[in-house]
């Protein structure tokens, strides 16, 4: 996976040039404020083999997740916790210069970003999922592709995994005598909170939000902050080769939160969860 | 069993604000061009630097600065459980982030078309490894003579049974309610890696943010005690 082409230096260095005079006065080259997402877009439940799915498309990035949740055995160490299993990949499909095969860096660090910020937030209460303690419990896989990449890979790849995971229905299941018959019912995953992952680059001294590819190419360092519904930190990565000073590490905390509850609201609106 | 009992000591026996013992050796590794090995709590980490030296395969080779690659390795027998020695998806993202960490405080401008290669080997893992390993190569690329604009220094901070702790052991790794490694750079006052497993409120993230970088003012001074003993161990009283 590529996220962004050097093309020249040269070239790098005219439009970061150009970028950062428009920053300086607080404009960004396609018109948003610094704190403005592009157009969220979501789709749920359109794959219907799989018991959750969402396409979602933040501008020109589009992803699509699917949910497959199957019975399997809890972790020796969680005996009374169900699975949660989040992978991430960018398909060749994405752009000219992703490639087919295993993943290399990049996309491992988004699959495990994403990962940390639903598991660390709890999202799903886990020990609801146990059928049999010990034994037989809920494995729910969240596996999401990127389909056409234009940056902010790691917001477009959370909100498709949580969109999946508040409108999918699994098969309920009756216990008897240390057996599991699966009924016709199908129920929805526990939901304890809904995680907003807001993901800033930094650019000169000026914090942009979602970052499109042309941004993500100038930038001198990125953060991903996840927030829950309390308002609270729960997962945050710093990326790319440049730092942060103590102060913007502070007002990116806050935009994290503040913009966190916005998109929060818009996502839940979209899965048509009012 | 708490993580932190009446007095308000921790399982270790520390205290909130208190490092593990660390122990950092410079010039370690006879073939490469810098080297260190360090010991932070129960962590066993060698390093070695290798570069700036021509790039292969040519094509990743930069025309302005020059590359940086690093590895961070466990060893099989560094775990409670045989780790298998191939890198698995942990390792590679902690290889990416500690690349990026020590990236800022490089001058790799001087060397264009060239590569520096980190080799991070963990030899006995326990909790914030990823810190030590970036302290101690940033020690090791010192050593190596690579120009650099500040020395990197690591170290993390987290909560552990209700109460924000310097420097996390494995246990409370394991069993405390969240983990946040800091790299920073003492002089630039820059933070080059900052990454936050577990639920914190924005007060909470404040003064764990804090602490961190107080636990890696600690760890900078041990640093440049480290160096000062290796090259004028004869000059300085050290």
């Amino acid at each position: 996976m590529m996220m962004a082409k050097r093309s020249s230096i040269i070239v790098e260095h005219l439009k970061k040039m150009q970028m950062n005079e428009l920053l300086a006065k607080g404009k960004r080259v396609d018109g948003r404020g610094l704190v403005d997402y592009r157009d969220l877009r979501i789709e749920t439940e359109l794959i219907k083999k799989a018991n959750g799915s969402a396409m979602v498309s933040l501008g020109n990035t589009q992803v699509i997740a699917g949910i497959k949740v199957e019975l399997d055995e809890p972790f020796p160490d969680t005996p009374d916790k169900g699975l949660f299993i989040c992978n991430a990949e960018v398909l060749p499909t994405a752009s000219a210069y992703a490639e087919p095969g295993p993943p290399d860096e990049d996309a491992i660090e988004l699959a495990r970003v994403v990962d940390r910020g639903i598991r660390e937030s709890e999202m799903i209460a886990l020990d609801k999922l146990v059928l049999i303690s010990g034994k037989k419990v809920y494995a729910v896989f969240a596996d999401v592709s990127v389909l056409n990449t234009d940056g902010n890979l790691f917001d477009a790849t959370s909100y498709a995994v949580v969109a999946a995971l508040l409108t999918a229905k699994i098969p309920r299941y009756e216990v008897k005598d240390d057996k599991l018959i699966v009924t016709d019912e199908s129920i929805t995953l526990p939901i304890n909170t809904v995680p907003v992952s807001v993901t800033m680059a930094r650019i000169g001294s000026s914090i942009v939000v979602d970052p499109t590819l042309d941004e993500e190419a100038c930038m001198d360092a990125r953060i991903t902050i996840s927030t829950d519904e309390q308002g609270r930190v729960c997962a945050i990565q710093k990326g790319d080769s440049g730092t942060f000073t103590i102060e913007q590490l502070e007002y990116a905390a806050n935009i994290a939160v503040n913009k966190g509850n916005e998109m929060r609201a818009l996502i839940k609106s979209l899965c048509k969860l009012g | 069993m708490s993580l932190m009992s009446e007095e308000g000591l921790r399982v270790d026996g520390r205290r909130w604000d208190e490092l593990r013992p660390i122990k950092i050796e410079v010039g370690v590794l006879k073939n490469a061009d810098g080297s260190a090995y360090i010991e932070f709590g129960k962590n066993k980490i060698i390093v070695a630097v290798y570069g700036p030296k021509e790039a292969h395969p040519k094509h990743i080779a930069l025309p302005d600065r020059c590359v940086l690659r690093c590895r961070y390795h466990m060893q099989p027998f560094s775990v409670d459980e045989r780790k298998n020695p191939a890198p698995s998806r942990r390792e590679i993202e902690i290889s990416k982030i500690t690349r990026e960490a020590l990236e800022p405080a490089l001058i790799l401008e001087d060397y264009p078309r060239t590569v520096i290669d980190v080799f991070i080997e963990v030899l006995q893992s326990d909790g914030g490894s990823r810190c030590a390993g970036i302290t101690a190569a940033s020690v090791a690329l010192a050593d190596a003579g690579i120009n650099m604009r500040d020395l990197v220094a690591a170290c993390a901070a987290g909560k552990v049974g209700g109460r924000i702790v310097l420097d996390i052991n494995d246990e409370e790794d394991k069993t405390g309610e969240a983990d946040m490694p800091v790299a920073y750079l003492p002089n630039l006052k820059q933070i080059s890696l900052l990454q936050l497993d577990g639920k914190l409120t924005l007060d909470e993230y404040r003064s764990c943010l804090d602490l961190a970088i107080r636990g890696c003012m600690s760890v900078y001074s041990l640093q440049r005690d480290a160096l000062m003993r290796r090259y004028f161990a004869s000059e300085v009283d050290v």
